[in-house]
């Protein structure tokens, strides 16, 4: 039996096919993925997101823990609420986890990790929080709903009763406490709409609720295409411990400067650097008939690489992937699928932003 | 619960076939099956005069999530295969056991069809499995 969130009981009842995903029960699908997936680029989807795990960080040092803590640098963070994506790295420069940390005040800092990884996270967290002074408070009382789609705000909104209008007003990569609601405009589609984080016992209702104002329950499974289609990292596929961001197509949330910022990593990833790296993440288009799968060979003329996060896309109906190559590598490569070397071309990602192909 | 005929045998591996009246033998893969595997999107089908064993691989569905190989319940020739799978996969989901067959294989040993499962003895196999 793996762990449970507040909606498993829900998802039982509405037929969902589970599977066990980092120890969790969770629904993939509730019926067709592909219909889950463009209900989200085309309308309004939910995804149960509870097994993250949410911790409030706080103390009166907890910016300057933070700062040391993470490769991106929360010294970027200004207004309250304003939320960044975040790997946290160990000395040797792989990535422990990635996050998206929001900032309510100058004592009070939240972060969302991924659920495979929570107790491991913890224990990091912690191993550096005494010499801040900071405390590190798993929030276990709160769920999460990730109510995404181009319709999903007004959808989501109508529950919501007087706090609507100033969650309508949320910028982009934004969230805010508004009663007992934490409503953030972020993601993992690629699409518009907010991440509710909410008290446990108020989830089941806050579910069907969205599900009567027409938002599609929609399983993991949509959830795996809709990010990989947005250009998004899968923790565990794409990083983990032994890669540093450089090499998983993150040296965008490394923040070098200010360079008299230290941070957990930060020797590892300039010597890397310095060294020259040997290998980058590319984002790759098979236009065969075929699908690419984690762990695939790649052929390029400068060495073999390995698919790292494979799918078939149902925005793009072709299959789409992100590999981890060579760095010499150019536009073509090749894909060892189930025993055929199969063209593939190397492309810039995102593929999909709102609704919308990028690439073709 | 899937859905499982009656009156067609299964492998174990989750295909099924059905002897017609002209003796050629249709296969397909079962309801439970596609659940497991989820939306296809590309199905690849024998070619028609292709020779098959019992047991061998012989068509690959392909989900969003998975590739699976399909294998042959019986040995024979393919006398038909299934075209309207290459732009239509989503048959073999809405309709497994009608407009989502695969192909035909005329049996070139009709004992083998003894050996094949029945379908309560397939309803043990998928109520094992999912245990």
């Amino acid at each position: 039996m793996g762990l449970k969130t507040p909606l498993f009981d829900t998802h039982v009842a509405a037929g969902a096919r589970m599977v066990d995903f980092g120890g969790w029960d969770m629904p993939v699908n509730y019926g067709s993925q592909i219909e889950e997936h463009h209900a989200v680029r085309r309308d309004a989807g939910m995804f149960d997101v509870s097994h993250m795990l949410i911790a409030d960080v706080t103390g009166a040092r907890v910016r300057d823990y933070l700062r040391y803590l993470l490769a991106n640098d929360v010294a970027k963070l200004k207004d309250s609420g304003k939320a960044l994506y975040s790997c946290m790295l160990n000395e040797q420069g792989g990535v422990v986890d990635d996050l998206i940390v929001y900032f309510i005040n100058e004592s009070w800092f939240r972060v969302v990790v991924n659920a495979g990884t929570r107790d491991k996270d913890i224990a990091w967290l912690k191993r550096f929080s005494d010499k801040f002074g900071v405390d590190i408070k798993p929030r276990t009382d709160l769920a999460m709903i990730a109510v995404q789609g181009p319709n999903a705000r007004a959808k989501a909104a109508t529950l919501i009763g007087k706090y609507a209008d100033e969650a309508l007003q949320l910028k982009t990569f934004v969230g805010r406490e508004l009663g007992q609601y934490f409503i953030a405009r972020t993601g993992y589609t690629g699409e518009d709409g907010w991440e509710v984080m909410l008290p446990v016992g108020e989830a089941p209702k806050f579910w069907s609720d969205l599900k009567a104002a027409g938002v599609a329950q929609c399983g993991l499974g949509a959830r795996d295409t809709l990010r990989l289609e947005a250009g998004m990292n899968l923790y565990g596929n794409d990083m983990d411990e032994k890669l540093s961001p450089l090499e998983s197509g993150l040296t965008w949330t490394v923040a070098f400067d200010p360079p008299e910022r230290d941070f957990v990593g930060r020797a590892a990833l300039e010597a890397q650097r310095a060294a020259g790296l040997k290998r980058k993440l590319v984002g790759l288009i098979l236009d065969d008939r075929g699908v690419l799968r984690g762990h695939q060979r790649v052929v390029t003329p400068a060495g073999d690489g390995e698919l790292t996060s494979g799918t078939f896309s149902p925005t793009m109906e072709k299959s789409i992937g992100f590999a981890r190559v060579p760095v010499a590598t150019g536009d073509r490569v090749e894909v060892d699928i189930r025993g055929k070397l199969l063209p593939a071309r190397v492309v810039k990602y995102p593929f999909v932003r709102n609704g919308k192909p990028l690439v073709s | 619960m899937s859905n499982i005929p009656a009156d067609l045998k299964y492998l174990d591996s989750h295909e099924w076939a059905r002897v017609e009246s002209d003796g050629t033998v249709t296969i397909g893969i079962s309801d439970h099956a596609q659940g497991a595997l989820g939306d296809l999107v590309f199905v690849e089908v024998p070619e028609v005069g292709k020779s098959l064993t019992k047991g061998g691989a012989a068509a690959v569905v392909e989900s969003v999530k998975a590739a699976s190989d399909v294998y042959s319940p019986v040995s024979g020739e393919v006398v038909a295969a299934n075209d309207a799978l290459s732009g239509s996969p989503e048959l073999v989901n809405s309709d497994p056991y009608g407009a989502g067959w695969l192909f035909k294989i005329k049996p070139s040993n009709n004992g083998e069809l003894q050996q094949l499962l029945d379908a309560k003895a397939y309803e043990k196999v998928v109520a094992d499995a999912a245990h």
